[in-house]
């Protein structure tokens, strides 16, 4: 008969308080309730679990290559033998074709792990092998010839990327909040839909390249070593923030982690990007810079500029349009006469990336840096989509229909995808995923509670770090002293 | 008269060196006689008719008004120690040591590379330290200026050439928005300590667009230091100090007084980003003023003396922040405060400037204090009408005169 072995144990985790307990009981120890109809329905359900078990094997494995009685043998660690006992009683039942389509076998796969785990108390056990995923669309090229589509992954960096993404989704949407309860003020640019470009980003490069963007920097910030607290504190303008207080959404920075931030201005971050790029090559540091822009900012000209200077001088520099379709509330289609932004270096090279998927995002970073080394700046067009509206104050659907909005959430989540790469992988349960992101909300909330926390800046901050030297409004005052501006 | 016209045109020729771009300084409109027909109207607005050609020697010296200094320097040159040079030279000596001395230090700017710059400050610098560091970029202020931050985030230390001040405002948003904010914006992560440099001011008949006095367009950009040059000493002096700076600091040179001539001395010197020179102790009337219009003020400072007056003249140099120590003691000194200088009358450098006074210096004023500044006009093309434009000495004379009745 066949029956599990230790290997289909391997990925079960052990699994505590829950309704499959006595059930658990029963299978292992034989204990029963003590009420007769309570005993007689544990023993009903065990058989009946026990029964898709072995029908859902009998799916996956060929039985006939299986002894009915290696069962005594295939015990293994925390070993089942009750389960050994009802399969020879069931014998008879275990060559019959299983009725059920595919969708429903793959829905009992999952319940097939549930009762492993519950079954068994193994311990997780990750591969360190590698694992290659294909990335969900071909890259388009301009110019240049795309890099593959197959991405070498690990177990590690799956669950890592999952985690990343769904604590960027979750700060954000606490941001939503906070800023609803006038916590956060003034302009808050939310980024969920995108996290892909930021964690695929940060996947490929190393906190020598600096990132500088836009002012939806606050999952760039995240990646870049950045920490929940003084996110949620420079939101709130507090003095823990990463900026202590004075710069706000819109101005995140990091020096030790190579991010530069945050920039108010449409556009000017990609002067300042190529700056950085020509500060590596003059420093001869091996590094590259990538500087992010929107598919609004694409149409500004200091871009074309920088870009033109650094495809002069082959300065390090990759561009990468985080193209999300609108221009706060104007329709790529409707400012841009050639919405094909990675095409509008012209001679510079440029690739379009799903910027959906964070393998494809982490593959065409990993490539551009290559190429960026050795040749000069190009230009990477992520596809992404942002699903609440271009800032706080803007609904998001004047502009777009909620259906687009709920189609795209639908189909090309990158939280989702990741979930089901992870799922089949094997890498973890729904549950523990699910764990994960309550994980998650918890770290989010103490982060937010600790931040509201934190101390408003004291009115002397008003006048610290305008020049360095800390000069006050005045350096001299009349008599020679640091004279400071007087406050009311 | 004539003659004088003629003595006074000659001896501008004289004065200036072999340099084919200066053949703008010789030649001058001969003036008219006309009297009344070219009006002042001062700041505290009373008219006066200007121009009243009675003394031929006014009219010499406000020929001669540029470069003065060279009527000093009769005296043979070689025994005296430091070496004689020209502004420019100056400027290009200050840049060359601090590029030596750090090599974090780089120049952007057009035509700064293998031109040598339009004023030849940075002649020969491009073929010493290589094109990646004396780098000749497209036109596109805004992007190269942009780019001078962005690196000076990372630590570098670029010096941006403006081929000339007014193409600044293309650059406006990266020197306002991230130039000067960065550094607050960061909580202090990042310093940018970048130098904007050019050439600005009225010069000879170059047109409205390239003769625009904009410094009273940054001065409230917070963050920012300016500082403006008048004297090959004080040129190089400030030009170090600005590359030393952490700051970011805007260096105002004047179109005018690059081939200005003065021994400055051997050895290595650094000045002081925010302290004002005292030009000419006096007791009777303090004269605040910067960049060109200091020889303005010289020669007019000339007449008063011929006239009994004892004018205090300063330059203050640092245009952002103001000296208020040196500028308070003189007021302490002598009362009565007038500011020459060729920035716009609305809110200009010498309109701050007389608000800062009012407000510290009040209680030790005996007259409201006397701004000439440039007309609120475009700077038209025709000689005279430029002339007019920004202060004359004789309007100077006449201002100090009415003022200290």
């Amino acid at each position: 008969m066949p029956s599990a072995t230790e290997e289909d144990f391997m990925y079960a985790i052990e699994e505590a308080g829950d309704w499959r307990e006595p059930i658990l009981c029963y299978l292992q120890r034989g204990e029963l309730p003590r009420d007769k109809v309570e005993a007689g329905r544990m023993q009903y359900k065990a058989w009946r679990r026990t029964k898709y078990e072995f029908e859902i094997h009998h799916l996956k494995q060929d039985v006939s290559t299986q002894s009915v009685d290696n069962g005594g043998s295939s015990s293994g660690d925390g070993g089942d033998c009750s389960l050994e006992k009802n399969s020879r009683k069931r014998r008879h039942n275990l060559r019959r074709p299983s009725k059920s389509t595919a969708s429903m076998a793959a829905h009992r796969t999952t319940a097939l792990h549930k009762t492993l785990a519950t079954a068994v108390l193994a311990t997780r056990h990750l591969s360190t092998a590698a694992i290659t995923v294909e990335t969900s669309l071909p890259f388009t090229a301009h110019k240049i010839d795309p890099p593959s589509r197959s991405v070498e992954t690990s177990p590690q960096e799956l669950l890592t990327f999952f985690r990343d993404m769904a604590l960027m989704r979750r700060m954000e949407i606490a941001a939503d909040s906070l800023y609803k309860a006038k916590l956060i003020r003034g302009f808050c640019h939310l980024y969920d839909g995108q996290e892909a470009v930021a964690v695929g980003m940060e996947a490929a490069i190393n906190n020598k390249d600096c990132i500088i963007t836009a002012y939806r920097d606050h999952c760039l910030f995240l990646g870049r070593g950045g920490t929940l607290l003084e996110a949620f504190a420079e939101l709130m303008g507090r003095k823990d923030g990463c900026s202590k207080g004075k710069g706000g959404s819109m101005h995140f920075y990091k020096k030790e982690g190579g991010f530069y931030g945050g920039h108010g201005i449409v556009g000017a971050q990609v002067p300042l990007g190529c700056g950085l790029a020509f500060a590596q090559k003059y420093s001869k540091d091996e590094n590259v810079t990538f500087a992010l822009y929107g598919d609004g900012a694409a149409n500004q000209g200091q871009l074309f500029e920088a870009l033109n200077m650094a495809a002069l001088w082959d300065l390090p520099a990759i561009l990468v349009c985080e193209n999300n379709h609108y221009g706060m509330g104007t329709a790529e289609w409707r400012a841009a006469k050639s919405p094909a932004y990675y095409k509008r270096g012209d001679y510079v090279p440029g690739l379009k990336v799903d910027g959906m998927d964070a393998f494809a995002v982490k593959q065409a970073c990993k490539f551009a840096k290559e190429h960026a080394l050795k040749n000069g700046p190009i230009i990477l067009e992520m596809d992404t989509y942002r699903y609440h509206g271009h800032s706080m104050s803007d609904p998001g659907s004047t502009y777009r229909t909620r259906d687009e909005i709920s189609g795209v959430r639908q189909e090309r989540d990158p939280i989702e995808r990741i979930r089901k790469l992870v799922l089949a992988h094997d890498l973890a349960t729904e549950k523990e995923l699910k764990d994960t992101e309550k994980e998650i909300r918890k770290e989010v909330d103490e982060a937010i509670a600790k931040a509201k926390e934190s101390p408003l800046p004291d009115p002397s901050d008003l006048f610290t770090n305008v020049y360095v030297k800390g000069y006050g409004v005045e350096a001299f005052g009349a008599d020679r002293k640091e004279l400071r501006g007087v406050l009311p | 008269m004539a003659a004088a016209i003629t003595q006074g045109v000659g001896a501008t020729t004289a004065l200036s060196s072999a340099n084919s771009k200066k053949s703008r300084f010789s030649s001058r409109k001969s003036l008219p006689d006309r009297k009344g027909t070219f009006f002042v109207v001062r700041c505290d607005g009373s008219l006066t008719s200007g121009f009243n050609l009675r003394d031929s020697r006014n009219h010499r010296l406000y020929a001669n008004a540029v470069a003065t200094k060279q009527d000093d320097k009769t005296a043979s040159t070689a025994s005296k120690p430091g070496h004689e040079l020209l502004l420019f030279e100056a400027l290009r000596e200050g840049l060359e040591e601090e590029m030596e001395r750090d090599p974090r230090v780089c120049v952007m700017g057009e035509d700064v590379g293998h031109y040598g710059g339009s004023y030849k400050v940075t002649k020969g610098l491009a073929p010493k330290y290589g094109d990646l560091r004396v780098l000749d970029t497209p036109i596109a202020e805004n992007s190269f200026t942009g780019m001078a931050i962005g690196a000076a985030m990372t630590g570098l230390r670029p010096i941006v050439e403006g081929m000339n001040m007014g193409f600044l405002l293309l650059a406006f948003n990266q020197i306002s928005n991230n130039c000067g904010m960065l550094h607050y914006t960061s909580g202090g992560q990042f310093k940018i300590p970048v130098v904007i440099r050019g050439p600005g001011g009225v010069g000879r008949q170059l047109g409205a667009e390239h003769s625009q006095r904009l410094e009273s367009y940054f001065q409230s950009i917070p963050g920012i230091q300016m500082v403006a040059c008048s004297t090959p000493y004080n040129a190089k002096g400030l030009m170090k100090a600005a590359i030393r700076s952490d700051n970011p600091v805007i260096l105002f040179e004047h179109v005018l007084l690059y081939n200005l001539k003065e021994r400055i001395p051997d050895e290595e010197y650094v000045l002081n980003l925010e302290e004002a020179e005292m030009v000419r102790p006096g007791e009777h009337v303090t004269i605040l003023t910067y960049s060109r219009m200091r020889y303005h003020v010289m020669q007019a400072a000339k007449t008063l003396v011929n006239k009994g007056y004892d004018p205090e003249v300063i330059d203050i140099r640092s245009l952002k922040p103001f000296d208020l120590y040196t500028i308070g003691n003189s007021v302490k000194k002598t009362h009565r405060v007038v500011i020459v200088e060729e920035c716009m009358r609305t809110g200009g450098i010498g309109a701050s400037l007389t608000a800062s006074i009012n407000e510290h210096f009040h209680d030790y004023l005996d007259a409201p204090i006397v701004c000439l500044s440039s007309q609120d006009v475009p700077t038209p093309y025709a000689g005279t009408l430029e002339e007019w434009t920004v202060v004359q000495p004789p309007q100077i004379v006449a201002a100090v005169e009415q003022l200290c009745q």
